[in-house]
């Protein structure tokens, strides 16, 4: 399925959770995740399954004003 | 310089610092955390940004300051909308763990100016879903108590646009939006020097947030060590009663007894 992700289309195996994908891009950092433009808490990323089409933003922390 | 600890409240939290530093701009983690150290400040902003996906992970800069010393502030820089000001707010949320946030809606990339729309739009839904709002606006007394009016736990006018290190470009609105606020008073962005934060403090701001000035120093350590002397001074010269400005000169040293080979003088 293609999912867009962080504004890039990507492509992924299915079924797959957040959690599954984070371990996928091997992130490791702290991260938070939105699947079209709602938060996906914390606690529900492993069973977050994503679905074809999705819009995923993976965001973590950065230097800033 | 006598310290005076004289605390002060921001929604759920205390702070006796009344510097707020950024953590942008910074040639290394390291240098950072010596100018957050000689900054003294207890809060410390941040940004919200996409995982670099494609690269090589770098070190994240949550290493590198201590969350049992620095309370983090997220901010929403960078948005230019308030639904992406939202978003970002959330996020900053769900990443750290914390109820308040920095809101900043920018009109465009040139001026960096807020957007007073988007800016109160989107203090409006944020107050609503539970978020301390310290809300970035520009020096518009006007301006200042609708935010404030919205619910914004803080009001940040700019001292000059982001990044400018211009100083209290305004002091007379500063000074307006100071005398009908009811809730503190940050002055946020564009300071340049340590004299710049004193005028804001002198002014009788609660604080002041600043990044650049510090940051792009050539010696970021030595100014972040300025820059909190020069938070002290201002708090402590405004409340001390300066002397009203006068137009001619008044002697210190007393005229009785001066010697003088004028008769009758």
């Amino acid at each position: 399925m293609i999912i867009n992700l962080n504004g890039q289309s990507k492509e992924l195996t299915e079924p797959i959770t957040v959690t599954e994908l984070i371990e996928q891009l091997n992130l490791k950092g702290p991260l938070a995740v939105e699947i079209n433009k709602m938060i996906c808490p914390k606690a529900s990323h492993h069973e977050t399954q994503i679905k074809p089409g999705d819009t995923l933003e993976i965001v973590t922390i950065v230097g800033g004003g | 310089m006598i310290a005076e600890q004289n605390t002060f409240k921001l929604g759920p939290y205390e702070f006796s610092s009344r510097l707020f530093v950024g953590t942008g701009k910074y040639e290394t983690f390291e240098l950072m955390q010596q100018a957050l150290e000689a900054s003294g400040a207890e809060v410390v902003t941040v940004a919200v940004r996409r995982e670099r996906l494609y690269d090589d992970q770098e070190r994240n800069i949550l290493d590198f300051i201590d969350r049992d010393r620095y309370t983090l502030l997220p901010n929403t820089a960078g948005c230019f909308n308030a639904e992406d000001a939202i978003r970002c707010a959330r996020l900053g949320r769900e990443l750290l763990e914390v109820e308040w946030v920095k809101l900043e809606v920018l009109a465009d990339k040139q001026t960096l100016l807020p957007d007073p729309k988007g800016t109160l739009e989107a203090t409006e839904t944020l107050v609503k879903e539970g978020f301390t709002v310290l809300v970035y606006t520009n020096d518009d007394p006007v301006m200042a108590k609708h935010l404030e009016e919205a619910g914004a736990t803080s009001v940040m006018p700019a001292a000059a646009p982001i990044g400018s290190g211009q100083g209290v470009l305004n002091p007379n609105n500063i000074r307006i939006i100071l005398e009908r606020a009811n809730v503190p008073i940050i002055v946020d962005a564009g300071v340049g020097t340590a004299s710049d934060v004193t005028v804001a403090m002198e002014l009788g701001a609660e604080g002041v947030l600043l990044n650049t000035g510090i940051a792009c120093a050539q010696d970021p350590v030595r100014m972040a060590t300025a820059m909190k002397h020069a938070i002290e001074a201002g708090y402590l010269a405004y409340r001390s009663g300066r002397i009203p400005k006068k137009l001619y000169a008044t002697a210190s040293s007393p005229w009785e007894g001066t010697i003088t080979s004028h008769a009758g003088s």
